[in-house]
């Protein structure tokens, strides 16, 4: 009884860091403030994976988000250019007014459509092996193409990632 | 309880994509743009794992669509920065709306 009440609350927590975290990353006009806000909302979800029966899963999201994407965000902020400038214009009303018309639109249609739809479960739905021996063999069996390709996508990116900066600085030099 | 039901991660999801709209319409940076596809990026994880664990049959399936959103989101994060700091030493500016013109 009062494991299941802890885990309830332990669930409502992940909820709030997630909308309290999303909210900021979205409407904080200072920049590191929003990386930030990323952050909290990307632990918050790592936290609902562990609800989900993944526990590697969450670690990955750690990992993987907070500590690679964020980080690269948070570099991209530092290195590129002074926020304060582009934060202190004024966003036009016009602007503000058709994003929120546009997100509260697709919010609505979106819920709507959820609350009328019957989920139907497979058979056997829930009941599989969701451990991680069983990811690591489905990884190297099933879909090792898929792994494989995911590996080229990276390091494409990763060489990407230095051609376009590099050629950048070449013609700066100039 | 709450924790046990598909629609509560659903809507959760669904609140995450509609902020991230929001904030790439809205951000007056490119930086803030690529944290609200991060958001968006994410909710879409979430979707998976909770179609995985609820309906699916096969639970190894979604974990593994969900890593590799992961890693998609982590190439895009490193090519977006990098186009970013090009497009900053180009134009000398980063307000997406100054960033108009072509050139052949």
């Amino acid at each position: 009884m009062a494991y299941g009440t802890l885990t309830e609350i332990c669930f409502y927590l992940f909820i709030i860091m997630i909308v309290f975290g999303a909210l900021v990353a979205v409407t904080s006009q200072i920049l590191m403030k929003a990386v930030m806000g990323l952050a909290l909302a990307m632990f918050g979800t790592s936290g609902l994976y562990l609800f989900l029966n993944s526990p590697f899963l969450a670690l990955m999201q750690i990992l993987i988000y907070v500590g690679a994407v964020c980080i690269m965000i948070v570099f991209g902020i530092m290195v590129g250019y002074t926020p304060r400038e582009l934060a202190a214009q004024a966003i036009k009303p016009k602007n503000t007014l058709l994003a929120l018309l546009t997100s509260l639109l697709t919010l609505g249609v979106l819920e709507l459509g959820l609350s009328r739809t019957q989920w139907v479960q497979a058979i056997g739905a829930g009941a599989g092996d969701f451990s991680l021996a069983a990811l690591g063999e489905a990884l190297m069996t099933r879909y090792g193409l898929a792994f494989e390709l995911i590996s080229v996508v990276l390091m494409i990116a990763m060489v990407g990632t230095v051609a376009i900066t590099w050629n950048g600085k070449r013609r700066g030099l100039k | 309880m709450i924790s046990c039901n598909l629609n509560t991660y659903l809507i959760i999801a669904v609140f995450m994509l509609c902020l991230g709209l929001y904030g790439m319409m809205q951000h007056r940076s490119m930086i803030g743009m690529l944290i609200s596809i991060e958001l968006i990026l994410n909710g879409a994880g979430l979707n998976f794992m909770a179609f995985n664990r609820f309906l699916a049959p096969d639970p190894v399936v979604g974990q593994i669509f969900t890593l590799f959103i992961m890693g998609l989101a982590a190439a895009e994060a490193a090519i977006a920065v990098s186009l970013i700091f090009a497009v900053y030493r180009k134009y000398q500016t980063a307000d997406p709306e100054q960033i108009s013109d072509l050139r052949g």
